[in-house]
């Protein structure tokens, strides 16, 4: 089982190795979307303060959808995905084994370049340990929630835009945990109830979520 | 060992075969023969537990194999018309990776003989013609002995003689070693001789 697991984290990194545009893309969307507000809105620094965490969420969110429609589609395309679905373990591990490359790939260079983009709205300081944090902890929520989407519209023509659909409403309460531990933060607050609650959110996404993945999965590929 | 209790198909409403029963005991080799769309693949995919039937049940050694997921796929080996190949990889990786995915042991040297029976060059897999791709999907065979159960959709599409030929030695050893194969054709083979064939009617 952790064998297939280790395989599959270890073949979709070499994947995004080969196709570095798939990662590139993400991650430079992330960068720009972050980076237009403070061009759009002006360079009044207590505004840009406070909107930054709202806006950086917000980006983060949309750079995590948009990879998540490749997630299975390739290997949809290309007959691999129906032999994981005959792999030699259960499809629930083969799942959280791709949405763990998927946040390997499209999470985590997320998580690193946030505090770069806090420099564009003049947060303080202790605010980007908090900003990196609730990302460190969100991100992979949005990879394994995101995934049941991705699953669902797989094969379907416009599935993109479904997806998003499908998926956004169940990030909200990600991006407000997320969000609101950088306000309380900024705000002087201990952060730590919303980093909390947002760790139980994975906690619950990690142990459900493959399942419902893993069900979505079979429906799509009958 | 693996027996399936009148299936019955429906694709987008429309009823393609059964109700249908067939048994593939140790040393069987089965062709499922029929028009194009008389559902060859689904029959295949019913078989190997990618699709649910309509009506009826598969049951490996007794078992039905939905119960049984993955403890049932360890014990097959499915081929379909996509040939599981990776783009981006060579095909000794694909095949390292297919091999660990399915649970099956191999050692290094056993990889590259495998590939260089079906001679696939070492190329990244986007550079290969159509049938290259075929065999380095099927270079699987090689490697999958231990494995009882052969599922395979179309083996011989795109292979040239030498490659057909070579599968058909396969497939005739692994039936003689105790093993079951179900595959779909519209090629003539040699294996047609040795084989019972389900006539699905269009």
């Amino acid at each position: 089982m952790l064998d297939t697991a280790r395989t599959l984290v270890q073949r979709d990194l070499l994947l995004a190795l080969r196709r570095k545009s798939d990662v590139a893309t993400a991650l430079l969307f992330f960068v720009i979307v972050a980076s237009l507000f403070p061009l759009g809105i002006g360079a009044e620094p207590n505004q840009l303060r406070s909107i930054a965490p709202g806006v950086i969420w917000v980006a983060a969110l949309l750079s995590s959808m948009l990879s998540l429609a490749r997630l299975f589609a390739a290997d949809h395309a290309d007959g691999t995905l129906e032999q994981m679905l005959l792999g030699a373990a259960p499809l629930g591990i083969v799942v959280a084994a791709k949405a763990a490359a998927h946040w390997l790939v499209a999470g985590l260079p997320l998580v690193l370049a946030a505090p770069v983009i806090a420099l564009q709205y003049d947060l303080e300081a202790p605010l980007y340990g908090v900003l990196a944090l609730s990302l460190l902890i969100g991100t992979p929520i949005l990879s394994i929630i995101g995934a049941i989407g991705a699953a669902l519209t797989l094969g379907l023509r416009g599935g993109g835009v479904l997806l998003s659909l499908l998926v956004l409403p169940l990030y909200v309460p990600v991006l407000i945990m997320g969000a609101g531990a950088v306000e309380m933060a900024g705000a002087g607050l201990d952060p730590g109830g919303q980093l909390l609650l947002l760790a139980a959110m994975m906690v619950v996404a990690v142990a459900f979520a493959p399942l419902a993945t893993a069900a979505a999965l079979r429906i799509s590929l009958e | 060992m693996l027996e399936a209790d009148s299936l019955e198909c429906e694709r987008g409403g429309r009823k393609l075969f059964g109700p249908l029963s067939l048994d593939l005991a140790a040393g069987g080799l089965l062709r499922i023969a029929g028009a194009n769309g008389s559902g060859k693949t689904s029959l295949l995919r019913i078989l190997c537990g990618l699709l649910e039937p309509a009506a009826g049940q598969v049951r490996w050694n007794g078992t039905p194999i939905r119960e049984l997921r993955e403890d049932y796929s360890r014990e097959l080996v499915y081929l379909g018309h996509a040939p599981a190949v990776k783009d981006e990889l060579t095909p000794e990786e694909n095949l390292a990776i297919t091999c660990r995915l399915a649970g099956v042991p191999f050692s290094k040297e056993a990889l590259k003989e495998a590939l260089h029976a079906y001679s696939v060059p070492g190329l990244p897999a986007r550079k290969l013609s159509q049938g290259q791709r075929r065999r380095a999907a099927l270079a699987r065979l090689v490697l999958s002995q231990r494995v009882p159960v052969w599922l395979l959709d179309e083996p011989f599409a795109a292979l040239d003689v030498a490659a057909a030929r070579f599968t058909e030695a396969l497939v005739q050893e692994h039936v003689t070693r105790g093993g079951a194969v179900a595959y779909t054709t519209h090629q003539p083979s040699a294996l047609d001789a040795r084989s019972r064939v389900i006539e699905l009617a269009a």
